[in-house]
């Protein structure tokens, strides 16, 4: 194995929400890194910062004090538009939600990204957009709309836009939060394969079985990192079958509740 | 470039939300359109007044009654201003620059029975030298001679529509009409001069010897002007300061009194009347001008609403890696595609309109290239102007609250 370059460095960060009067202290003073080739799983309750955490990570917030270096530039020292161009041509995001723009292609989706990078490293845009939905197994799904895919497949396009522009790092924020069992074991293998072919990953999840996939797992509790441990992956079979079992036993106490409401 | 791909971007927004365009684009298109059809009117019917002076006659000037300011103190009691045949006498005895003069006696409405019925037509009493100073063709027959015109015979001369209204194709020369019980004799008829462009019929009246309008029409007609033609153009300036002094003898004004008549040439004439229709054309403007300005609005509200209907669209943009100013263009860009696609429209539907306004009212609408490029360029600022603030807005998101935006 070659030396590994850490990709993220984050050192003693802040983030303070103002409530009206009262202050959130969202995140209390983080450190950790993250080394190329790595794919991490961010867990913790809800609440726990998070979300906070990955948007600063992700260029899309500033915090309130302490420094995060990604590729050894010192981020949080960052203008707007050069964070803008950061997110454009180091990050890859993901989103629970899949946030793709609506009545708009597949391809087109993919594309989008390369239409802000001022790099212009990336000459056929079209070209790689294919490639990067072949990749995730959409190469015969190019022409679709969002509304024509399923949430499974909707979330594989989110994962080819955000590998297009061969990003540092993909950030995924509870990227299976929407998905049932079925497709996010194929979501967290799919993360897998591409953690494979080098790219470093870090997700936020709550859900155990989802964690199981990483090869190391970081919890946060109240703006803390409480836990951080590194562990092998679970292969995908087994897991598959204790989520199918765990989801099913949730919807056995669910469904009598919603007889009773009805 | 990056504008390039930002105008693609924007273009394909437009396209995908056809309705939504429509609606925004209509205030721009209806507002164009307003504002190319009311100045080609304008235009037009500025067009047709100088053509309409330029057909009075050459070397002409036109005495009117009544002072040039009609500001009030010196027009005293008695000063009710007139002109009379013999003004139009004392100027042709006296003048040396005046060639041709003849007063122009005018009554409207005047009962015309003949041929195969009867009509209503204003009435001319003139002097023969009218015809040669107005330049004016007969098309059948022949004008009056002095001495007819001495005479006070009873001989006319008809317009097209008269002898349209009463002989339909026939040629009434050497028939009789009667006008106001009067029996007179049809001795020519006048080529046709067509329509003013506010719609009066310049065909419609008939031409009396000036001695037999005295005589027979004279208590409900009033001198309306004298014409007076000179033998060149150079001799005009002083012409009119000849016949200006030979008027106040003739009525007998005082040194410290004004002048109770106006003494004008052509180029006086058509530039009152350009005034006029420039001022009525500039107030057609200003009205159309608003709807275009309430066009501009629109697109101010519809892009603020889009801004917000957008906002996760925006969120998605700006995560990816999309800047401020990236966010801004696209909203500008967005809006002036709009208002220029609107206003091209509109272009079409101005030319359209005023064309066939043209058509079926007959008037002369004339649209010329330079409203259409500042019909253009107007509805581009419209469209910078009004996006601004909506693509502002837009670029001054949060990436975090607009992708949590629902
Ligand atoms: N924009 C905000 N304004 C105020 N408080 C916030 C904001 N975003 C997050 N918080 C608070 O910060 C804390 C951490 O939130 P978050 O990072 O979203 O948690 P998680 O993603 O782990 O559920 C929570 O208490 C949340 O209410
Ligand atoms: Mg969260």
């Amino acid at each position: 194995m070659s030396e590994k370059q850490a990709v993220i460095r984050v050192k003693g960060i802040r983030k303070t929400y103002l409530m009206g009067k009262t202050k959130v202290h969202a995140l209390q003073g983080v450190d950790f890194q993250v080394m190329q080739g790595e794919l991490v799983a961010i867990m913790g309750a809800s609440g726990s910062g998070k979300s906070t955490l990955m948007n600063i990570i992700g260029g899309l917030d500033y915090p309130s004090s302490g420094s995060y270096f990604l590729d050894d530039i010192e981020v949080n020292k960052l203008s707007k538009n050069d964070l803008a161009d950061i997110r454009n041509q180091k990050i890859g995001f993901v989103f629970q939600g899949f946030n793709l723009l609506a009545r708009t292609s597949a391809l087109e989706n993919t594309e989008l990204p390369l239409l802000y990078d001022r790099s212009k490293r990336i000459k056929n845009h079209k070209a790689a957009a294919q490639k990067s939905l072949e990749r995730v197994g959409l190469g015969n799904r190019v022409d679709h709309f969002p509304n024509e895919l399923s949430g499974g497949q909707q979330q594989r396009v989110a994962i080819a836009r955000a590998l297009v522009t061969n990003p540092s790092l993909v950030l995924a924020d509870e990227p299976t939060g929407n998905l049932d069992s079925k497709t996010t074991v194929e979501v967290m293998k799919l993360f897998q394969e591409l953690n494979e072919e080098g790219v470093t990953i870090i997700l936020v999840t709550h859900e155990d079985e989802v964690a199981r996939y990483a090869k190391r797992i970081v919890e946060l509790r109240d703006g803390k990192i409480i836990r951080d441990v590194e562990q092998t992956p679970d292969s995908a079979a087994r897991d598959l079958e204790e989520l199918l079992a765990r989801r099913a036993r949730e919807n056995d106490i669910e469904e009598p509740e919603a007889a009773e409401a009805d | 470039m990056q504008t390039f791909r930002l105008v693609k971007v924007a273009g394909k927004s437009i396209i995908k939300n056809k309705m939504r365009t429509l609606l925004t684009m209509l205030g721009i298109i209806i507002g164009v359109g307003a504002v190319i059809i009311m100045v080609a009117i304008g235009e037009g019917a500025q067009g047709q007044i100088e053509q309409q002076i330029e057909n009075l006659g050459t070397n002409m000037i036109v005495i009117t009654p009544g002072a040039a300011t009609t500001s009030g103190a010196s027009q005293g009691f008695g000063s009710f201003s007139r002109l009379t045949g013999e003004d139009a006498i004392k100027i042709r005895n006296e003048s040396i620059y005046a060639a041709g003069v003849s007063p122009v006696m005018s009554s409207f409405f005047a009962q015309i029975v003949g041929g195969e019925g009867n009509h209503r037509a204003s009435i001319l009493g003139v002097t023969p030298e009218y015809q040669t100073i107005r330049n004016w063709n007969t098309t059948s027959g022949r004008f009056f001679t002095a001495q007819e015109e001495r005479t006070g015979k009873k001989v006319v001369v008809l317009g097209q529509t008269v002898v349209k209204q009463l002989f339909g194709t026939r040629d009434p020369v050497g028939e009789r009409v009667v006008v106001n019980r009067i029996p007179m004799e049809v001795i020519g008829v006048l080529e046709s001069k067509g329509q003013t462009p506010d719609g009066n019929d310049q065909d419609d009246f008939i031409i009396i010897p000036f001695t037999t309008a005295q005589n027979r029409i004279g208590g409900r007609s009033f001198i309306r002007q004298i014409l007076i033609s000179t033998y060149t153009p150079q001799d005009i300036p002083a012409a009119q300061e000849e016949i200006g002094a030979i008027l106040r003898e003739s009525h007998g004004l005082a040194e410290w009194e004004a002048d109770d008549f106006q003494v004008r040439n052509q180029e006086q004439l058509s530039e009152a009347a350009q005034g006029t229709t420039e001022v009525m054309t500039a107030l057609l403007a200003a009205i159309a001008s608003i709807s275009l300005l309430v066009g501009g609005i629109g697109i101010m509200n519809i892009m603020l609403v889009s801004v917000t209907e957008r906002t996760r669209e925006i969120g998605i943009r700006m995560a990816i890696g999309a800047r401020g100013s990236d966010v801004l263009t696209q909203f500008l860009i967005e809006s002036i595609v709009m208002s220029i696609l609107g206003g091209a429209l509109g272009v079409a539907l101005g030319v359209g309109g005023s064309s066939l306004l043209g058509s079926t009212m007959g008037w002369a609408t004339a649209v010329n290239p330079e409203t259409v490029m500042i019909a253009i360029a107007f509805s581009a600022a419209v469209g910078i102007f009004f996006g601004f603030y909506p693509a502002r807005k837009a670029a001054s998101l949060n990436p975090i609250d607009a992708l949590r935006f629902e």
